[in-house]
């Protein structure tokens, strides 16, 4: 197969499984946070500011996936 | 009626894209100047960026060009702006909010903008392209040195760099430019990632299915633009923080 081929299914292969860590992560990370909520309503700005900031960093492990999925389709070092 | 208005406002905006999305999805990496402004090439997301720019400069001159002790609407919801940036910062770094509110409030009004400017027919989001996010990023790395070194001097700024122990400076520099990487991604990829399924959900669907789409994107770009004012603000909270062990307690 052509670097081309073998380029489409890295992308697809990356963002597959790149977001699948990310998705349990965020998903355990919402969880904990309602549930602190849910106990101490009171705490609740401060609670979801940081969860936000959590979900950002957690977050952008996907998007480093989705980032090499686009450098292989539309920036590839090996493709002239 | 208002479902009629409401189908044919969708039905505009989507050909709208469709028209532009007629030729293939574009790399989203590289853009082609539309002029030259001297030696140096203007893309299309730079000039909406500037346009951005321009408007929100103009609007802030003429709405804060007579302001009163009493308040009308315009002022009181313009101050609910300010004072509510001010609150949060307030919140994340314990301190006076006074020095940074120009520039968090600044980003964060900016992004609000060039994020949700998608949603006008033929006008592309500037923070769907590198250069933005890049140059946007590059504000933050040196603001939070400059910020760092006016509250602690020189000295005391790069002292924590070696603290706990010299072994650990490279360890505090690498994650200054990856976090500064990570900020210019995280804002690049959601907004970009959006206009890419956008695209590719109007040239499979069609008219109005994009329009929830849509809507969903404007929040997205809400949401990034709160994080990353908000990252900017812990960041700087962190260098401005280096010398106390925990943040001061400031009087409401």
């Amino acid at each position: 197969m052509s670097v081309q081929a073998w380029s489409i299914i890295g992308a697809v292969l990356a963002v597959c499984f790149g977001a699948i860590g990310p998705a349990l992560a965020e998903g355990r990370a919402i969880t904990a946070a309602m549930e602190a909520i849910a106990r101490q309503p009171e705490a609740g700005g401060t609670i979801s500011r940081t969860l936000f900031v959590g979900l950002a960093m957690i977050e952008a492990i996907a998007i480093y996936c989705l980032v090499i999925a686009l450098v292989l389709l539309f920036a590839n070092p090996f493709v002239h | 009626m208002a479902a009629e208005v409401f189908a044919v406002i969708g039905a505009a905006l989507a050909s709208a894209h469709v028209a532009v999305l007629e030729a293939p999805v574009s790399s989203p990496f590289a853009e082609p100047p539309i002029f030259a402004f001297g030696p140096a090439p203007v893309t299309g997301s730079t000039a909406t960026s500037f346009a951005i720019t321009a408007a929100l400069g103009l609007a802030s001159f003429l709405l804060t060009r007579r302001l009163s002790v009493a308040p009308g609407r315009t002022q009181a919801a313009l101050e609910l702006i300010v004072s509510t940036i001010d609150g949060e910062i307030r919140d994340v770094t314990g301190r006076d909010p006074g020095p940074y509110t120009p520039l968090v409030g600044t980003l964060f009004l900016f992004l609000v903008v060039a994020n949700s400017v998608e949603i006008v027919p033929l006008v592309h989001s500037p923070t769907a392209r590198l250069e933005t996010t890049m140059a946007l990023a590059l504000v933050v790395f040196f603001s939070v040195h400059v910020y760092g070194v006016r509250a602690n001097g020189l000295h005391g700024y790069v002292k924590h760099f070696v603290q706990p122990s010299p072994l650990l400076a490279p360890i505090h520099v690498l994650s200054e430019l990856t976090r500064t990487f990570a900020l210019m991604m995280r804002l690049l990829g959601n907004i970009m990632s959006h206009g890419l399924v956008l695209a590719t959900v109007v040239s499979i669907a069609g008219l109005l299915v994009p329009v929830p789409i849509m809507a969903f994107g404007l929040f997205v770009g809400l949401v990034q633009a709160y994080i990353f004012a908000m990252l900017a603000t812990v960041y700087i909270g962190a260098a401005v923080e280096t010398q106390r062990a925990r943040p001061r307690e400031v009087a409401r």
